[in-house]
C-alpha cells in the first residue's frame, strides 16, 4: 500500500495538520513551502543524480515519540559514546542521562535545542527559522525539527577536546528531523564531531540541518560520520557563514545508509575567511551517497579547498555535486576542487558534477575528477612481496583514503576514523571470501 | 634451484619470449644481459607472475615445484624476490607497514611466528645497519617521489629484509651512482651464499665488477642467444651485441 496518501510526504502534511499548530508560525509557514515542494524530483537539476522514489514509497512518518529506544538499543549507543562533552540523541531527542556537560570553560553553552527554546529563546532566536529556505528538506526540516545540539562559544575560547553530537536511530518507519547550531565566537576554536548511526534493523530517515556561524578569526572543525543502518536514509544540510578570516574545516565520513545525501554550503563572507571540505566515502552494495556542496565566495582575498574520495563496491553509486560561486567582488579568489573515486567492482558508478560559476576576473580556480580501477601495477607490486590479494586492495583503499584522513587535526578522531576505515575493508573482505 | 624449460610466453597476445632453456643451480649468481626490448623484463615478471604474462608453453620448476601454477604473492612466500626495473609508488602506503606486512606473510608461510612491531623495527634496523643505510626512506609512502637511485636502494632494503632465496634483479644497478652502486652490490653479494640463487639483469659490466657471476646469457629477441662465463660480459661491453650477430642470434 503505498498510495499518494501514504507516501512519506502525504505523511509528513497529515501529522503536521493532526498537530494542529498555529496557522501563522514559522513552522506552518515552512511546512507550506514544503508542501509546494514537495520531496525533491530528479527533474530538479541539484538532484539528478539522487533518486528519492524509494525514501517516498518507505512511507516514513515524522517519529510521534511513542515508542523509545529498548535496552539493547541503549547498550549499542553506550559502546559507541566516546569520553568528552557530548550531546547523545537518540531518534531525535535528547537524551540528557547520556550526556555530559562536565568539563567546558565558563562561558560556553552546550545544550539541546529544545531547552534552548524553552528556556533561553534569545540564544537561538533568528538563526533557526530562516524564511528563505527555498530547499524542501531544510523547509521540512524547519516545520518539525524538535530538538538537536546548540553550542556557544565566546569570543576567544578554545577548546582542547572535541564536541560531539551524536544520534541515534531506533525507532522503524519514522522520520527525526534534527536541527543543530554553533556559533563560534570571534577567534574561538573548536572541533564539533556529528555522529549519525541506528539500530541494525531500523528502517528510518534522519533528516538533520546543522548551521554553523562563525565569527571573525574562527577556526571551526566539523567531523561528520555517517554510519547509519544498512535500510535507513540519511539526508542533512549544513550551512556554514563565515566572516573575515574564519576558517572551516569539514570532513565527512559515509559509511552507512542505503542511501544518504549530505549538503555543506559554505558562505565565505568577508574578506580572508578558509574552507577546507574533505570527504571519504565508503560504499557497497546498493548504496547511494551523495556529497553536494555549494561553496559562496562573497568576498575577495577568500581561499576555499574541496578534496572528495569514494570507494564503491558491489553496485554502490557515489555522487559528487560541487558548486563554487565566485561573485563579482571576490577579486583574489583561491578555489580548488578534486574528486577521486576508486571502483572496486565493475558495477560500481561514479558521478562527479563540477561547476563553476565564476563572475570576477582575478581568481585561481581548479577543478578534478578521475574514476577508476585498483591500480594493477601497484596491486602486483605487494603481491611480489608475499602479500595477499585482498590484503593487498585493503592496504591500497586504505592508503586512497588515508590520505584525507590524516588531515583531520585532532588526533583521537582521526584515530577513530582511521579504524572505521579498516573495519569497513574487513568486512569487505570477509564478505568476498564468503562469495 | 631454477630450472626454465623452453620457455613461450605472451603479453597482450604477443608472444615475446620463445622458448627459454636455463638452469640456475642454488649457490649462483647468474646475469642476463641483452639489448633493449630483447625480453628479460618479461622473463623477471614471468618468474614472478605478473597478470597478463601468459606461459603458452615449457615449464618453470623452482625447488622442484612448479612456478607457474602459483599466485604472485605464493611465489614470494616460497622466496621469490623480483627487483622491479621501475618499483611502484603507492601513495598512502607507508614503507614500514608495508614491510612488515610483507614479512609476516613470508614468515607466517615459513611457519615462524610473526614480528609485532617492535620486533619488527629491530629487526630492520639491523639489516639497514648492514647495508649503511638509513631509515628515512622507509617511513615515507612507498617510493612515492624517491629519485631514481632511491627507488634501486630501496629494492635492495626488501630483498635484505625478505631474505628471499631466488633474487631475480630486474637492472637493479641502472641509474646508481658509484656509492649507490656500491650500496646494491654489497647487498646483493650480502644476501649471496650456499642455499640462495640470484639471476641478475643488467646491461654493465660494472656491476658484475663487484657481484662476479657465475654464468653470464644474452637475451636476444626472446631466446637465450648465448651463454658463458662471467669474461664473456667483458667480451660483450668490448665489441657490443654486434658481436652476436656473427653468431646468429636470429637462427639460434
Ligand atoms: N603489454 C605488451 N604488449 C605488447 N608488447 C609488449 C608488452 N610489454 C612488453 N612488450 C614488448 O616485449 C618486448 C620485450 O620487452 P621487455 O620489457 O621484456 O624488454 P627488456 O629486455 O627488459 O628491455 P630493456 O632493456 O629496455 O628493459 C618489447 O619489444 C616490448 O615492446
Ligand atoms: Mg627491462
Amino acid at each position: 500500500m503505498t498510495g499518494a496518501d501514504t507516501d512519506t510526504a502525504a505523511l509528513h502534511l497529515a501529522r503536521f495538520a493532526a498537530l494542529g499548530g498555529e496557522a501563522g508560525g514559522a513552522r506552518a509557514r515552512a511546512m507550506r513551502r514544503f508542501e509546494a515542494l514537495g520531496l525533491p524530483s530528479q527533474r530538479i537539476e541539484a538532484w539528478h543524480y539522487t533518486g528519492l522514489n524509494a525514501l517516498s514509497k518507505a512511507a516514513l512518518a515524522p517519529f510521534d515519540g511513542t515508542k523509545t529506544a529498548s535496552s539493547a538499543d541503549d547498550s549499542m549507543l553506550g559502546a559507541r559514546l566516546g569520553a568528552g562533552p557530548r550531546l547523545v540523541f537518540a531518534d531525535g531527542r535528547l537524551r540528557a542521562e547520556l550526556s555530559d556537560l562536565s568539563g567546558l570553560p565558563a562561558g560556553v553553552r552546550l545544550l539541546g535545542l529544545a531547552d534552548a527554546r524553552a528556556r533561553e529563546p534569545s540564544l537561538v532566536e533568528n538563526r533557526l527559522d530562516a524564511e528563505d529556505e527555498a530547499r524542501a528538506m531544510r523547509a521540512l526540516n524547519a516545520a518539525f525539527a524538535a530538538d538537536g545540539a546548540v553550542l556557544v562559544l565566546p569570543a576567544g575560547v578554545r577548546l582542547d577536546r572535541p564536541v560531539q553530537f551524536i544520534h541515534f536511530a531506533a525507532a522503524s518507519g519514522a522520520a527525526f528531523h534534527l536541527r543543530h547550531l554553533v556559533v563560534a565566537g570571534e577567534g574561538s576554536a573548536a572541533t564539533v564531531v556529528e555522529t549519525y548511526f541506528g539500530a541494525p534493523r531500523s528502517a528510518s530517515w534522519t533528516n538533520a540541518v546543522t548551521e554553523l556561524e562563525l565569527g571573525r578569526g574562527a577556526t571551526l572543525r566539523h567531523v561528520k560520520w555517517q554510519d547509519e543502518a544498512a535500510l535507513a536514509f540519511h539526508t542533512a544540510s549544513t550551512h556554514a557563514r563565515l566572516a573575515g578570516g574564519a576558517r572551516f574545516e569539514s570532513f565527512v565520513l559515509h559509511s552507512g545508509a542505503r542511501l544518504a545525501r549530505n549538503e555543506i554550503d559554505a558562505t565565505l563572507a568577508d574578506p580572508g575567511a578558509s574552507c577546507r571540505l574533505l570527504g571519504v566515502t565508503l560504499a557497497r552494495e546498493k548504496q547511494h551517497i551523495d556529497n553536494t556542496t555549494v561553496i559562496d565566495h562573497a568576498a575577495p582575498g577568500c581561499t576555499s579547498k574541496e578534496h572528495y574520495r569514494g570507494v564503491l563496491d558491489g553496485e554502490a553509486r557515489g555522487v559528487f555535486q560541487g558548486r563554487i560561486v565566485v561573485r563579482p567582488q571576490a577579486q583574489k579568489t583561491a578555489a580548488h576542487q578534486l574528486i577521486e573515486h576508486l571502483l572496486l567492482s565493475e558495477r560500481a558508478e561514479a558521478s562527479a558534477k563540477p561547476e563553476l560559476e565564476i563572475h570576477a576576473d582575478d581568481v585561481k580556480c581548479g577543478h578534478g575528477a578521475t574514476a577508476g580501477a585498483l591500480d594493477e601495477q601497484a596491486l602486483f607490486y605487494l603481491r611480489a612481496r608475499g602479500i595477499g590479494l585482498e590484503r593487498a586492495r585493503a592496504m591500497l583503499v586504505e592508503g586512497f583514503v588515508a590520505a584525507l584522513v590524516d588531515e583531520v587535526e585532532d588526533e583521537g578522531v582521526r584515530a577513530r576514523l582511521s579504524s572505521v576505515v579498516a573495519d569497513w575493508l574487513a568486512q569487505a573482505a570477509d564478505e568476498r571470501l564468503a562469495v | 634451484m631454477l630450472e626454465i624449460r623452453n620457455l613461450h610466453a605472451e603479453v597482450g597476445g604477443k608472444e615475446i619470449l620463445h622458448g627459454i632453456d636455463l638452469s640456475v643451480a642454488v649457490g649462483e649468481v647468474h646475469a642476463v644481459m641483452g639489448p633493449n626490448g630483447s625480453g628479460k623484463s618479461t622473463l623477471a615478471y614471468v618468474l614472478a607472475g605478473r597478470e597478463g604474462y601468459v606461459v603458452t608453453k615449457g615449464e618453470i620448476v623452482y625447488d622442484g615445484k612448479d612456478l607457474v601454477a602459483m599466485a604472485p604473492e605464493e611465489r614470494a612466500r616460497e622466496g621469490v624476490f623480483l627487483g622491479f626495473q621501475y618499483p611502484v609508488e603507492i601513495p598512502g602506503v607507508s614503507g614500514l607497514s608495508f614491510l612488515k606486512a610483507a614479512v609476516n606473510e613470508v614468515r607466517r608461510h615459513r611457519g615462524q611466528a610473526e614480528l609485532d612491531a617492535v620486533e619488527f623495527l629491530k629487526f630492520m634496523r639491523q639489516k639497514l645497519k648492514l647495508l649503511d643505510m638509513s631509515e628515512d626512506l622507509l617511513k615515507r609512502a612507498v617510493n612515492v617521489g624517491f629519485s631514481g637511485g632511491e627507488k634501486k636502494r630501496a629494492e635492495i632494503v626488501q630483498m635484505a629484509i625478505l631474505e628471499p632465496r631466488l633474487a631475480v634483479l630486474d637492472e637493479t644497478d641502472s641509474g646508481l651512482d658509484i656509492d649507490a652502486l656500491k650500496v646494491v652490490s654489497n647487498g646483493i653479494n650480502a644476501l649471496r651464499g650456499p642455499d640462495r640463487a640470484m639471476l641478475v639483469i643488467t646491461h654493465y659490466q660494472r656491476l658484475l665488477g663487484h657481484v662476479v657471476p657465475d654464468r653470464v646469457h644474452v637475451l636476444a629477441q626472446g631466446k637465450i642467444a648465448v651463454s658463458g662465463g662471467k669474461d664473456l660480459a667483458l667480451e660483450l661491453e668490448q665489441k657490443g651485441y654486434a658481436m652476436l650477430g656473427a653468431k646468429d642470434v636470429r637462427a639460434a
